[in-house]
């Protein structure tokens, strides 16, 4: 919504070693020959290397162990096979949205067109030329001509308040509390950050085909690190491009945001119900634009503060005592993001 | 001062023979002859849709199933071509996109825009307005000489290097960053040259256009009883000469923000990647009315024709294209309603959008009202206008629904959006110009297509393109994005029917090509009018074909015939 400036220094900064990483994957047919792979492999690494850095500077965090990984439920937040409809909704809006489109829109195309069809028929039968050998010489009539005008603005406006409304709803914003969580578009992966809840950015990439058949997840939307988020609590997205324009979607959440590059877009959404929710990036954004899927972790919120913890956060009612120690958490824990973001470049260049 | 300028042109042409052709050479390649250019354009897109027709088919083949089987190998195919290693898998993904992009491409700027305008239009519009030829024959040569160079260097985008591997991989839309920091290398240098190329030739030919029309009409033939084709051209013109120039500042600056250091579409540098897309649909937006106008146009001539009875509502009709026009203006931004724009901004381009939907009713109730009370024949052309309407009914319904910026949130760059533009260009547009097609074959050649072939093409055609995109509808509601070589499994069954569909569709596209070459070689001889007494504009007074130069005296229009 608003420019801000400040993400562009840091922006500026990834720019060169992004487009070095694409020219190695461009020139390097053995890496390229499997680079979600490559990109994967470093992952885990850079995982355990964050890890590590946590269990240093705060022994507390590191007790604490992250919830089981979820495993998704069948056709819920995600594509269901031969699916004709709107994926199941689990936010608010969606669930508004879905009902403006099926129990509105839906009904009033289909009669449209039906409408229409029924009346080519009705004449292509009774005035063809066998049946009606004489034409009649009528080409005016003005009140069916007002007619077709008016009832179109009608069944527009009927249409029109509700949609408006929609429009309203999804754009209130955020509640005080919520959540936020960072999320940058990469050619071709997707980073995460908490500020709130002091994690610091990690990346998420597409699990490779076998990984996600042994985990039970469906192929080319399951990722190794989901965005957890926690189920029922108001959520702030602050949603951003690093290189190119990427879109952050989530067909069962009604949740569609371009990750535009210089611009801090904002999505609020609440998610009614703990699962798994899948989503592509749905903007051109290059090579691997179909390989860069979103995958979201909603955990109960009890649940949601564990992960918190787990991964060396601090949870917002937590009095801020010692002001020293989480500082230097924070600090330690931005030298792991680093790795984070350089070791699926570091995996690239190193099979040169 | 129609009739003035008109005499004029009489008087120039006076010395001529009206039918003395000028040799080869001369006649087709440095053409002044509005009737030969208008074959040129048409025989030019006929070539560019089978290129743009043949890159879908090895989309549809490679979507058919889930997992990539195909991709890879024709990435290699084009690296050997190049004498480049075998492509990678980033290398080959790359290809997809620059498959996508001369997909869009070359429908748009290479087949749909030189068939309804540089060929129907050069074709008719001065026949129908009874005037001799275009007002700058010359200027008409190199608006389609312009064509060629244009479509040369888009296919030679190809084989050069685009950033990840080789052609332009940016989508027809060519959004910045992807086009300019994204894509190294000068694949995407050359596709935006070719734009620029080609759409200097589409503004020649609007300016062209609506000289013709405001100048050449024959006395008597006022701009309200002007054929409804010709309005729909005179519009479109209008359309072109607003809209391309925005067009071509904006890839203007994309070239120099990725050439000269400029930083427009750069937020690092003040610039904005989103003003690239706003100037884009500026242009974009009426870009699609510029596709679907003329088709409009060459509806309302057949359903007149074949129901023998005039146009509903000319006047009606003829302002509904201008409102669609002025319209079309002011509602780009509904292509951009996932960008973060503010909720004042989505909600106008929500209810402006809307609006289009009236003008559009209007037109369609108005066809089948000028059936009403017919005397209806259902030859080719007619099969083609009726398959159009209602085509063109339920691609624009659900145009409705994506208007509705709440719910693009879901739809926005999914299968659902692919699925509505082909619904109003594949199904809309290109019925238009096949039933443009059937209809002026045999003033064009002189020969009658062969009946039972152009049927039998419409009903192929219909079916497979209906298996084809219909389909694609479910494949956007359960979420599948646009522009992905590969897709999770639950997308297979839909995928699979869409690339059935394809293939139906092809053999149509076989039997239509049996239908112009067979009818070409062996048709019968068509006469001047060949449909009777609904078909009333004055292309049906001459013979078929008509004199290498028509009117050399000119028509007197007597009171409104043709409405």
């Amino acid at each position: 919504m608003k420019v801000k400036s400040l993400v562009l220094a840091g922006l500026l900064a990834f720019a060169p070693a992004m487009a070095m990483n694409n020219m190695a994957l461009a020139q390097d047919n053995a890496a390229a020959a499997a680079p979600v792979e490559s990109a994967n492999a470093a992952a885990p690494a850079a995982e355990e290397a964050a890890n590590a850095a946590e269990a240093a500077p705060d022994a507390k965090a590191a007790t604490v162990a992250a919830p089981p990984r979820m495993k998704p439920t069948e056709g819920v937040g995600m594509p269901s096979p031969g699916e004709i409809t709107l994926q199941e909704q689990f936010s608010p809006t969606g669930h508004t949205a879905r009902w403006l489109h099926d129990v509105l829109l839906l009904p009033i195309i289909t009669i449209i067109s039906i409408f229409v069809l029924l009346l080519m028929i009705f004449v292509m039968i009774r005035f063809r030329r066998a049946a009606n050998p004489n034409p009649s010489k009528t080409a005016h009539n003005t009140l069916i001509e007002v007619l077709w005008t008016v009832v179109p603005v009608l069944i527009l406006l009927v249409i029109a308040v509700p949609s408006i409304g929609l429009l309203a709803d999804q754009y209130k914003p955020a509640p005080k509390d919520a959540l936020t969580v960072k999320v940058t578009g990469y050619q071709w992966y997707w980073g995460y950050e908490y500020p709130d809840a002091g994690i610091p950015e990690f990346v998420s990439n597409l699990l490779p085909p076998e990984k996600a058949l042994e985990n039970g997840e469906p192929n080319l939307l399951a990722v190794d690190n989901r965005l957890v988020l926690p189920a029922g609590r108001p959520i702030k997205l602050i949603i951003t491009g690093a290189d190119v324009i990427h879109s952050f979607a989530i067909p069962s959440l009604w949740v569609k945001m371009d990750a535009v590059p210089g611009r801090l877009n904002e999505k609020s959404f609440t998610i009614e119900k703990p699962g798994v929710y899948y989503g592509q990036c749905s903007e051109l954004c290059g090579a691997r634009h179909g390989f860069m899927p979103i995958a979201i972790e909603a955990l109960p919120p009890a649940q949601f503060d564990q992960w918190v913890l787990s991964q060396g956060g601090k949870l917002p009612g937590a009095a801020p005592a010692a002001t020293a120690a989480p500082a230097a958490t924070a600090d330690a824990a931005k030298a792991p993001a680093k790795t984070a973001q350089a070791a699926p470049q570091g995996a690239a260049s190193a099979k040169l | 001062m129609t009739t003035i300028t008109a005499d004029h042109a009489h008087d120039h042409a006076h010395d001529h023979d009206a039918d003395h052709k000028p040799a080869f050479f001369q006649r087709w390649f440095m053409s002044t002859n509005h009737k030969d250019i208008g074959t040129l354009y048409l025989i030019f897109a006929i070539f560019a849709g089978v290129v743009g027709g043949a890159i879908s088919g090895l989309m549809r083949v490679e979507l058919a199933q889930p997992g990539i089987q195909y991709l890879q190998g024709w990435a290699n195919i084009q690296h050997s071509l190049m004498g480049a290693e075998p492509a990678s898998l980033d290398q080959a993904y790359h290809l997809w996109n620059a498959l996508i992009t001369a997909h869009g491409l070359i429908m748009v700027f290479f087949m749909v825009m030189p068939a309804i305008i540089g060929g129907f239009g050069n074709w008719f519009v001065p026949i129908m307005i009874g005037a001799p030829d275009m007002a700058f024959p010359r200027m008409n040569n190199i608006s389609f000489w312009l064509l060629i160079p244009a479509f040369l260097l888009l296919l030679g985008s190809a084989f050069v290097p685009g950033g990840t591997g080789y052609g332009a991989g940016t989508g027809w839309t060519v959004y910045a960053p992807l086009s300019t920091s994204g894509s190294a290398g000068p694949a995407v240098d050359m596709a935006i040259l070719s734009l620029h190329i080609a759409g200097a030739g589409s503004i020649l030919g609007a300016v062209n256009f609506i000289t013709t029309i405001f100048n050449m009409r024959a006395p008597g033939m006022t701009l309200h009883k002007m054929p409804l084709f010709v309005w729909s051209v005179l519009v479109t013109a209008f359309l072109l000469l607003l809209a391309l120039p925005v067009l071509a500042a904006a890839i203007t600056m994309l070239l120099t923000d990725r050439n000269f250091g400029t930083t427009f579409y750069d937020a690092a540098g003040g610039g904005d990647p989103e003003l690239y897309q706003h100037l884009f649909w500026f242009f974009g937006h009426p870009e699609v009315y510029i596709m679907i106008l003329p088709g409009f146009g060459i509806v309302s001539q057949i359903v007149s024709t074949f129901s023998r009875k005039p146009v509903f509502g000319y006047l009606g009709m003829a302002y509904a294209m201008v409102a669609i026009g002025v319209v079309g203006f002011v509602v780009w931004a509904h292509h951009m309603f996932t960008t973060g724009m503010s909720v004042n901004v989505k909600m106008y381009f929500t209810a402006a959008t809307m609006v289009i939907a009236v003008p559009t009713g209007i037109k369609i109730f108005s066809w089948i009202a000028t059936m009403w009370g017919g005397s209806m024949s259902f030859k080719t052309p007619m099969v083609w206008a009726l398959g159009f309407i209602f085509m063109f009914t339920v691609g624009g319904v659900t145009g409705v629904v994506l208007a509705n910026g709440g719910v693009d949130d879901v739809l926005h760059d999914t299968y659902y959006v692919v699925a509505h533009f082909h619904y109003v260009l594949s199904l809309g547009a290109v019925f238009s110009l096949f039933a443009g097609f059937y209809y002026w074959f045999p003033k064009m050649s002189g020969r009658m297509y062969n009946e039972f072939l152009g049927q039998l093409h419409f009903w192929v055609f219909f079916v497979g393109v209906n298996l084809l995109f219909f389909p694609m509808h479910f494949l956007g509601l359960s979420g599948m994005p646009r522009r992905y070589p590969d897709y999770p499994e639950a997308f297979a069954k839909w995928n699979g029917v869409a690339s059935l569909g394809y293939e139906i569709m092809a053999v149509g596209m076989v039997i239509f090509f049996i239908n112009v070459f067979w009818s070409l070689a062996a048709g019968r001889k068509a006469a001047g009018n060949p449909w009777g007494e609904g078909a009333t504009t004055l292309e049906w007074t001459l013979s078929s074909p008509p004199p290498f130069h028509q009117f050399e005296t000119l028509p007197v229009i007597e009171d409104a015939p043709h409405h």
